[in-house]
């Protein structure tokens, strides 16, 4: 089975062989006719119309609003319902640095988001801490903080970077099994366990 | 400056007054208020530019940068103590209204507390945080200050220290009075312009205090800056404010330039004064796109981005990024302009009259806009200087605060442009200044278009560059205001103090002042109109 999104040829991807795997894992797992058929409906509905949340802590956040603007215009995708209440959207794009007093305010946010959710972790700085990595106040990456499913690289990432790793997501979602199961949510319930937040309870 | 240094040294014989890169006064902690009441009162320094902490080691201190906004001259004063127990130095927050904000950041960097400040908090770092981070002998083990997941702990206390009969005591006051009704804005909030919170005390629709909440994006890069060589440090500039990115970069080049002795050859000048004004056109335009968003017109900021896309791949051209592009280096510029620069920039000014025309017309003249804007959140001129609000803001309440005009560098004494002020000092002159300052930068362009010097981009620099030991300032005008730098040296490769003294942190701390009587809705008007950028304030 070949996923692909937006009608790019499946050999333009850079990165094939994760997706076969969760490809492999979703063959694996057996699914009966209609069910398979249901997911699919599901997911096809879902991996076009990824609501970002407004959030954005610095430089990336910038390229964010450009992505939103007429000449990068990710209204093509179905994604430029931005959505200021993290209870109405479906994906986090982690748009910047996160510090250490941000960090509590930041997986706050991510326990908000309703199910399914996803995180993009964008840029160098919420990837590993980038240039201020070595700072006393920076949290090393947002790993630790919450599960993430997409890196986008860069300093900020180009708006065409930005594009490429939301639809490396709505690939993602494509294979996703809705009915008995999710496979990424079951590692995401493993993730939440072992970094747990007093108080939240769900 | 001779005048008075005579003057001073007259009324307080036992003041240290010396010449070096600026005119630095060292006097005692106690008699330091009574000279900051004569240099505000009788030589006019009424604008506090920033408090540099300050930890020599053997003693901690705290150097105050002042500006007279009638002459334009500068002089530092220098106050210490070798109390590194409990540092202890009175507060000028009486005199100037910014220096209380100026203080806590010392506080929470230093631990100096500041008798009579009436607001003693940490600004950036938990109220939990162990030690302080600027002091030479910070201990920054991560297992002391762990990166939590954990809700950080509030207080509605705050210190405030008092002298009662030649003792100093500690005092609790609350932030808010107790039957305040307090609502909380951010720091996840789409109209706060990045992760900022406003704790803030409403009167049905009306607001009574807002409590500023800073720290949800400080990265501690004046820390980092004493780890890493000079042409290293001029990375995070970029990452402060990055619409001023090459403003700052340039800022941070002229003090280095200077310090080391370096001259710089024309065309590298006119390079980056022209990469200056193009990231301000590129910043105002994003500034009234996002504003007129703020107040409910989404489609402005497909037109205004419309020109700033064109100002980015100008500058992706010549520079090879779309943001954070380290250009300005020590000794000129990374690279060579594109050979299509000349065209572009001069298509660039060809379609930029017709676009201010277009905004104009969308959305100055528009009643809803005026009646939003007009008369809101007026700031006047005395308090726009006591609260050291430069930039474009500052310019509309009436003061000229122009850097470029007050302490011209580079080559901006040749060139023929205006300073754009305003004396409304509401949300409307704010953004008005800024359309006119579109095309001031437009009119520089156009005298240097044509005029681009043969040359050398980038003159030789020693590969291990050593600065001489000293102190360094310098101040120059980033798109948001008044940009200062404060360098110290130990004659090594790398900086023993770089302070960065943005114009954001002040533009987030008079919000309170301006705020105050109007209405909640209006929050959205006046922060959008001083168009701070947190990642700037918070560093």
């Amino acid at each position: 089975m070949e996923v692909t999104t937006k009608s790019m040829p499946y050999e333009a991807w850079k990165d094939n062989e994760y997706i076969e795997k969760l490809v492999n894992e979703l063959k694996e797992s057996g699914t009966n006719v209609i069910v398979g058929q249901l997911d699919k409906l599901i997911n096809w509905g879902r991996s076009n119309s990824l609501w970002p949340l407004t959030f954005a802590t610095s430089c990336c956040g910038i390229e964010f609003v450009s992505l939103g603007a007429a000449r990068f215009d990710m209204a093509r995708f179905g994604w430029e319902v931005a959505r200021a209440s993290p209870r109405q959207a479906d994906f986090m794009m982690v748009a910047g640095t996160i510090v250490n007093r941000m960090v509590p305010v930041f997986r706050r946010l991510y326990d908000q988001l309703a199910e399914p959710k996803y995180v993009i972790a964008c840029g160098s700085c919420a990837i590993s801490g980038g240039p201020f990595r070595k700072s006393y106040h920076v949290a090393k990456g947002i790993e630790d903080i919450v599960p993430v499913d997409v890196f986008v690289p860069g300093c900020p990432p180009r708006p065409e970077a930005m594009i490429y790793g939301i639809m490396q997501l709505s690939r993602k979602v494509k294979v996703e099994k809705f009915f008995g199961g999710v496979n990424r949510q079951e590692k995401q319930q493993e993730f939440l366990e072992s970094h747990p937040v007093s108080g939240v309870n769900d | 400056m001779a005048n008075i240094q005579e003057k001073i040294a007259k009324l307080y014989p036992e003041a240290v007054v010396e010449q070096a890169d600026t005119l630095t006064i060292t006097i005692d902690d106690a008699r330091w208020h009574n000279l900051a009441q004569t240099l505000r009162d009788d030589f006019s320094m009424d604008y506090l530019v920033t408090i540099v902490g300050m930890d020599w080691k053997e003693s901690l201190g705290c150097i105050y940068y002042l500006m007279s906004s009638k002459t334009n001259e500068i002089i530092a004063v220098k106050v210490s103590t070798t109390d590194r127990e409990r540092p202890m130095l009175h507060s000028v927050a009486d005199l100037w209204r910014v220096a209380c904000l100026y203080e806590r950041e010392v506080y929470d960097f230093f631990g100096i507390i500041f008798i009579g400040n009436p607001d003693m908090r940490r600004l950036f770092l938990n109220i939990d945080w162990k030690g302080y981070p600027l002091r030479k002998d910070y201990d920054e083990d991560p297992a002391l200050n762990p990166v939590s997941i954990e809700n950080e702990r509030q207080s509605d206390l705050t210190d405030t220290w008092v002298e009662e009969n030649g003792k100093v005591v500690k005092k609790e006051v609350q932030v808010f009075a107790p039957e305040d009704f307090v609502v909380n804005i951010g720091p996840q909030h789409p109209a706060t312009h990045g992760v900022l919170r406003f704790r803030t005390a409403v009167d049905g629709e009306e607001i009574k205090k807002i409590d500023v909440y800073m720290g949800y994006i400080h990265r501690g890069v004046e820390k980092l800056c004493e780890s890493l060589t000079y042409p290293q440090t001029l990375h995070y500039m970029d990452r402060l404010d990055y619409f001023s990115a090459h403003n700052y970069h340039h800022g941070l080049c002229l003090l280095f330039e200077r310090a080391a002795g370096i001259e710089i050859s024309r065309r590298a000048q006119v390079i980056r004064v022209m990469m200056d004004e193009l990231s301000r056109i590129a910043s105002h335009c994003l500034f009234i796109g996002t504003y007129c968003m703020d107040l409910g017109a989404t489609t402005m900021l497909f037109y205004t981005l419309r020109v700033r896309e064109q100002i980015l791949d100008i500058m992706e051209k010549t520079c090879g990024a779309r943001m954070t592009f380290n250009y300005d280096c020590i000794g000129g510029v990374m690279q060579d302009l594109a050979p299509d620069f000349v065209q572009d920039v001069k298509a660039l000014l060809a379609v930029l009259p017709e676009n201010i025309k277009e905004y104009n017309k969308i959305f100055t003249g528009n009643v809803i806009a005026r009646k939003r804007m007009e008369g809101v959140g007026v700031l006047t001129r005395e308090d726009a200087i006591s609260y050291a609000v430069t930039g474009p803001s500052g310019r509309a309440s009436g003061w000229a605060c122009d850097m470029r005009k007050l302490k011209p560098y580079s080559i901006y004494s040749e060139l023929d442009f205006n300073e754009v002020t305003a004396t409304e000092g509401d949300s409307m002159a704010r953004f008005k200044v800024r359309l006119l300052e579109i095309e001031e930068s437009a009119k520089i362009l156009a005298q240097l278009v044509d005029n681009i010097p043969e040359g050398e981009y980038c003159v030789k620099v020693p590969k291990v560059l050593k600065i001489p030991a000293g102190q360094y300032f310098e101040i120059v005008e980033g798109c948001r205001g008044a940009f200062a730098l404060y360098l110290e040296s130990d004659g090594t490769t790398k900086p023993y103090r770089l302070k960065i003294a943005p114009p954001c942190l002040t533009l987030a701390g008079v919000v309170d002042h301006i705020t105050r009587g109007t209405k909640i809705a209006d929050l959205i008007t006046i922060g959008g109109s001083l168009d701070y950028i947190v990642p700037d304030m918070d560093r």
